[in-house]
C-alpha cells in the first residue's frame, strides 16, 4: 500500500493554516501513513534474544539505580516461570519467537526538547506521523517514542508551570524516584501475567505523568508509539497519577511498518486515580498486521474518582488486551469503551476487567466489535463483586457484527457476584448489516460499499462520538478504508 | 489446587477388582456391552482429574471431586418412597441400583412399539437398538472421567423408545433412590424418539438417607449422607419429534452430583429440556444439545454447562436458566453456543437470571458465544439482582406476609420456565416442589 503522499509532503505549511490541519489531523491511526520505514543507525543495540546479560545491557546504559536493575531482574526470573496462557488464549502465541526478538534499540538516552535538535530521519517519522502540527494546534505535551527510547517530548509551558510531570520512563524514575516508585508495579504486579513480567524485565520508554492535587489538564496529553525495526519488541512502561481532584486526559496512538516477521509489543499501563480524581485514557491501535501486541493495563481508583478507558484495536495481528479498573474507593467508578474490528488474518481479543473493591462502587462496559473477512473478535470480560460489599452496579454490553458469511466472533464474559445487594447486567448480540438497510441505501443512489460503510460506522457511531474530534473523524475514514472490499 | 489424593490412579472403592466382579456377575449381557465398559474403565484410569487451569472448571470447587472411600453398593432398602404425584404412562423406580418397583406401558402402547424398560432387560431384549444410541453424540465438557466411570459401572438405567408417529400424553416416570453413606450410584437413561414421534420423560433424583429415614420424600428435608452420583443422558429425537425431558434432583447435602446429557435434535425435532436443581452439595450438569436437522428447535433450562451447537441452518434454540439463590447457595452458568459455518439463519438465545435471595449467596455467570456465520441472530444475557422491593411492598401492602411474599415472587420468576411444560400434573407436582423450599 502506497501512502498518501500529498496528505505529508509539507507539515510545516500545513501548520501554519488551521482550516487545512483539520482536515487532515491526527494521523498515525491510518494503516497505509504508517507502513513506511528508514535505515537507522542505532547508537544502543542490545542484539537479539533475550538473558540476564541483555537486561543488564539496558539497565546499564540507562544508568539505572541498583533497585530498578534487581526489579528487572526478578521480574526476568518470573517471566520464564510463567507458562503461556494457552489453555484459554489462543494458540498463536506459541509463535512468537523470543529468542528472534531484539529487547532494545535507541539511537540516544535523552530526549530532545525541541524539535529542531530531533536527528532528521526521526524528524522524517513523526512527522509523517503529524506529531508537530498536533502540537503546535492545541496539545499539552507530546512524547514520541521510537523503538525503545523517547525521541522527543515536550510538555508545554502552561501544564509544566501546574506542576503536572510528563517524562519517560527512565527519567522519571530517575528525577521524581519520590513520586513513581511508590504507585511503580502496584497496580499491575510483576507477576499479574507472562508479558507483564517480560515488561518489567526489559520496559523502556513509556510515560509517566503525575497530576498534582486539584489541578485540571485542559488539553489532552498525546503520545506516539512507532516501531521502526524488524524484529522489534517494544516494551513501554506508562504510569499515571492524578493527585486528590486532578484531572487528565491522555491519548495514544501507535504505528509500524509491515515487516515479513513479526514484531512484539507488549505493555504496561498503570493508573492511578486518587480521591476524586479523574483519568481518561484513549487508545487508537493501528500496528501493521504482523505485530502481537499483547498489553497489559490496570487502573486503581480511590474515593469519588473516576477512570475511563476507550480502547479502539484497528491493526495488529492478535490483540491480547483487557483494560482494567480496581474500584478500591466507595462511590469509584470505571468505564471501558471498546471498538475492535478484525480483518483477514486478524483476531482482536479484547475486553474489560472490573474490579469491585468498596461498597456503592459503579462500573460500565461497553464493547463493540466488527469481524470483516476471516478476521475474528473475541470479548472476554470479568466483573468481580465480592461478599462483603454493598450496593455494587455493573452494566455490560458487547454487540457484534458480522460482514462476511466466514466472520467469527467469540463472546466470553465471566461475572462472579456475591450478596444480595447489588445489580449486574451483561448483554451480548451478534447480528449482521440487514439486508432491508442496505436495499433502503441503494435505493438512495448509494452504491452497495457505500452503504455497508455507512451501516458499519452507524454501528460505533454512538461510542466513536465520545472520542476526540479528531480521533472520531479518522476512525470513521479508517473504518471506510477496512470496508473497502468487504461486500461483493 | 488440587490436593494431593486426586491422582489418575484407581482410587478406593472403584479398584480393578472391584471391576472385574462387576463385569463377572453381567457375562449375561452382550459381548458389544462388556467391551465398551472394559474401554471405558481405562479410560477413566488414563484421564486425570479435572485441574485448576482446566478452563472447563472455571471456578468448580474441585477438593470436592475427592472420590476416595466411595463404594459401589450392592444392597437396596426395603421402603421407597414414591415420589411422583401424578398420572403416568409407566414408571421404574431404582434404589441404589436395583430396580425395586415398576409399572408396565399400557398393552395399546406396547402394540405401537412403545418400548420403556430397565437398561439391564433392554440390553437382553433389544441390544441392537441400544446400542446404536448408546453415547452416540457424547459431550465434551470436561466430564469425560466421569462420562467413562458411568459406562463402566452403570447399572440402573432406562430406555425408553417410541416409535415414529406415536404419541404418548402422560409422562413416563424413571426414580432414582440412592441410600447409604459414601454410595455411588450411576444412572444411565437412553431416549429415542421416531420420525414425528412425541413424549415426556421426567426422572426424579433422590437421597433416601439411612434406611431408617425411607419415607422422606422429595419435598422433605434433605438428608446429610455423603454421596457420589454420575448420571450420563443420551436424548434423540428424530425428524419432526417432539421430546420433554424434565430432571429434578434432590439429592442428600453431601451429595457431589455429576450429570451429562447429551441431546441431539434432527430436522424440525423439537426437544424441551428442563432440569430442577434442590439439593446436592456439589452439583454439576453438563448438557451438550446438538441442532443436527434444519429448523431443529431446543428449548432448555439448564443448571450449569449448557453447550448449544448449531450445526445446521435455520436451526433455534433458547435457554432461559434461572436460579434463586437461598443461604450459602453458589451457582456456576457457563453457557455456550457454538454457531458453526455452515448454519446460516441460526437464532440462538442464552439468559440466566440470578435471583440472590440471601447475602451469603454467590453466582457465577459464563454466557459465551462462538459465531462463524454472519447471517445469524444470537445473544445473551445475564443479571443477578435481589427481589425487586417495589413488587415486595406492592405485596406487603396488601397485607400477604413477607415469607409469602417472596415465595410468590419466586414462583412468579420461575413460571416463565415452568409455564413450557404442557402437562399440568406434572407443573403442579414441580411448582409444589419449589414451595417445599420456602417451607423451613
Amino acid at each position: 500500500m502506497q501512502p498518501p503522499s500529498d496528505l505529508l509532503a509539507a507539515p510545516e505549511t500545513e501548520a501554519a493554516d488551521t482550516a487545512t490541519a483539520v482536515e487532515n489531523p491526527t494521523v498515525g491511526i491510518d494503516q497505509s501513513v504508517g507502513d513506511f520505514t528508514y535505515d537507522v543507525k542505532y547508537a544502543f543495540d542490545a542484539g537479539s534474544g533475550l538473558n540476564e546479560g541483555v537486561i543488564r545491557y539496558i539497565s546499564d546504559v540507562k544508568k539505572e539505580a541498583s533497585w530498578i536493575l534487581d526489579f528487572r531482574l526478578k521480574a526476568y526470573q518470573t517471566f520464564l516461570d510463567k507458562p503461556m496462557p494457552t489453555h484459554w488464549a489462543t494458540k498463536d502465541l506459541e509463535n512468537i519467537d523470543f529468542n528472534k526478538i531484539r529487547y532494545y534499540l535507541s539511537q540516544g538516552q535523552k530526549p530532545k526538547r525541541t524539535w529542531d535538535e530531533v536527528p532528521d530521519d526521526i524528524k522524517r517519522t513523526f512527522e509523517r506521523l503529524g506529531i508537530p502540527e498536533q502540537e503546535r494546534k492545541f496539545l499539552a505535551g507530546v512524547e514520541a517514542q521510537f523503538d525503545s527510547e523517547a525521541a522527543y517530548s515536550n510538555v508545554k509551558d502552561i501544564v509544566a508551570k501546574q506542576g503536572v510531570i510528563f517524562c519517560n520512563s527512565t527519567e522519571a524514575l530517575r528525577e521524581h524516584p519520590e513520586i513513581f516508585r511508590k504507585w511503580f508495579g502496584k497496580v499491575i504486579p510483576t507477576g499479574d501475567n507472562k508479558f507483564s513480567a517480560l515488561n518489567s524485565a526489559v520496559f523502556s520508554g513509556g510515560s509517566f505523568i503525575y497530576v498534582p492535587p486539584g489541578v485540571k489538564v485542559a488539553m489532552p496529553l498525546q503520545a506516539y508509539f512507532r516501531i521502526n525495526a524488524e524484529n522489534f519488541g517494544q516494551f513501554e512502561r506508562t504510569l499515571i497519577i492524578a493527585d486528590e481532584g486532578a484531572e487528565v486526559t491522555y491519548m495514544e496512538g501507535c504505528t509500524a511498518p509491515k515487516f515479513s516477521t513479526s514484531t512484539l509489543h507488549s505493555a504496561v499501563v498503570e493508573l492511578v486515580a486518587l480521591k476524586g480524581a479523574k483519568i481518561q485514557y484513549i487508545t487508537v491501535q493501528n500496528w501493521a498486521p504482523n505485530v502481537f501486541n499483547l498489553v497489559t493495563k490496570r487502573a486503581i481508583a480511590m474515593e469519588d474518582a473516576e477512570v475511563k478507558w476507550i480502547d479502539c484495536n484497528i491493526g495488529s495481528r492478535l490483540t491480547m488486551k483487557y483494560p482494567g479498573v480496581i474500584l478500591k474507593g466507595k462511590r469509584a467508578r470505571g468505564e471501558v469503551i471498546s471498538i475492535a474490528l478484525a480483518n483477514d488474518g486478524q483476531h482482536q481479543d479484547t475486553g474489560a476487567k472490573m474490579i469491585h473493591a468498596a461498597d456503592d462502587t459503579t462500573s460500565v462496559i461497553v464493547a463493540k466489535s466488527i469481524s470483516v473477512g476471516q478476521g475474528r473478535s473475541t470479548y472476554r470480560g470479568v466483573v468481580h463483586i465480592p461478599k462483603h460489599l454493598k450496593g455494587c452496579k455493573n452494566n455490560t454490553e458487547c454487540d457484534a457484527l458480522l460482514i462476511n458469511t466466514n466472520s467469527r466472533t467469540d463472546t466470553y464474559p465471566a461475572i462472579v457476584v456475591r450478596g444480595d445487594t447489588h445489580a449486574v447486567q451483561h448483554e451480548a448480540s451478534v447480528s449482521k448489516v440487514s439486508e432491508d438497510m442496505i436495499f433502503y441505501m441503494q435505493q438512495r443512489g448509494l452504491t452497495e460499499a457505500q452503504a455497508m460503510s455507512l451501516a458499519v460506522n452507524g454501528f460505533v457511531n454512538d461510542l466513536v462520538r465520545q472520542f476526540p474530534m479528531e480521533y472520531s473523524v479518522e476512525l470513521k475514514r479508517l473504518i471506510d478504508l477496512e470496508m473497502e472490499g468487504s461486500v461483493g | 489446587m488440587s490436593a494431593p489424593a486426586l491422582s489418575s490412579s484407581p482410587v478406593e472403592g472403584f479398584t480393578s477388582t472391584r471391576f472385574a466382579q462387576h463385569l463377572s456377575h453381567r457375562a449375561y449381557l452382550p459381548a458389544w456391552w462388556l467391551e465398551a465398559k472394559k474401554a471405558a474403565w481405562n479410560q477413566f484410569n488414563a484421564l486425570p482429574l479435572p485441574s485448576r487451569t482446566d478452563e472447563n472448571w472455571r471456578f468448580s470447587d474441585l477438593k470436592g471431586l475427592d472420590l476416595s472411600g466411595f463404594t459401589v453398593p450392592e444392597d437396596h432398602s426395603r421402603q421407597i418412597p414414591n415420589v411422583s404425584s401424578f398420572p403416568e404412562a409407566a414408571e421404574i423406580v431404582f434404589s441404589n441400583r436395583q430396580v425395586v418397583a415398576r409399572s408396565h406401558v399400557s398393552a395399546d402402547l406396547a402394540a405401537k412399539g412403545v418400548i420403556f424398560a430397565p437398561l439391564d432387560e433392554a440390553l437382553r431384549q433389544h441390544g441392537d437398538l441400544v446400542r446404536t444410541y448408546f453415547q452416540k453424540h457424547p459431550a465434551n465438557l470436561g466430564s469425560e472421567k466421569f462420562v467413562a466411570l458411568n459406562t463402566a459401572l452403570t447399572v440402573a438405567g432406562g430406555f425408553l423408545y417410541v416409535p415414529a408417529d406415536v404419541e404418548v400424553a402422560l409422562p413416563f416416570v424413571i426414580q432414582h433412590t440412592l441410600t447409604g453413606h459414601n454410595v455411588s450410584v450411576f444412572p444411565h437413561t437412553i431416549v429415542v424418539l421416531g420420525p414425528r414421534a412425541k413424549a415426556t420423560l421426567v426422572e426424579f433424583f433422590v437421597s433416601g438417607g439411612s434406611s431408617s429415614d425411607a419415607g422422606r420424600s422429595l419435598a422433605n428435608a434433605a438428608p446429610t449422607e455423603r454421596q457420589f452420583v454420575s448420571g450420563v443422558n443420551d436424548l434423540h429425537a428424530a425428524e419432526g419429534a417432539q421430546l420433554t425431558y424434565v430432571g429434578a434432583q434432590r439429592w442428600s447435602r453431601e451429595t457431589l452430583a455429576i450429570q451429562v446429557n447429551s441431546i441431539a435434535a434432527e430436522r424440525d425435532a423439537r426437544v424441551l429440556s428442563l432440569n430442577l436443581h434442590l439439593g446436592g452439595r456439589q452439583a454439576r450438569h453438563e448438557s451438550h444439545s446438538r441442532l443436527l436437522g434444519p429448523g431443529a428447535d431446543g428449548d432448555s433450562e439448564f443448571d450449569q454447562r449448557p453447550l448449544q451447537t448449531h450445526v445446521s441452518p435455520r436451526t433455534t434454540s433458547n435457554l432461559p436458566y434461572k436460579n434463586a439463590l437461598l443461604d450459602t447457595a453458589k451457582t456456576i452458568f457457563s453457557g455456550l453456543i457454538i454457531v458453526e459455518p455452515d448454519a446460516q439463519k441460526t437464532d440462538a438465545y442464552q439468559k440466566n437470571r440470578n435471583l440472590m435471595l440471601s447475602d451469603t449467596a454467590e453466582a457465577h455467570s459464563l454466557p459465551g458465544l462462538e459465531i462463524q456465520a454472519n447471517d445469524v441472530k444470537c445473544s445473551h444475557g445475564s443479571t443477578s439482582a435481589r427481589i425487586d422491593g417495589e413488587q415486595e411492598f406492592y405485596l406487603k401492602a396488601r397485607g400477604i406476609n413477607p415469607t409469602e411474599a417472596r415465595r410468590l415472587l419466586v414462583s412468579a420468576f420461575f413460571e416463565e420456565v415452568l409455564n413450557k411444560l404442557e402437562n399440568e400434573d406434572l407443573h403442579a407436582a414441580l411448582t409444589g416442589l419449589i414451595a417445599a423450599q420456602f417451607k423451613k
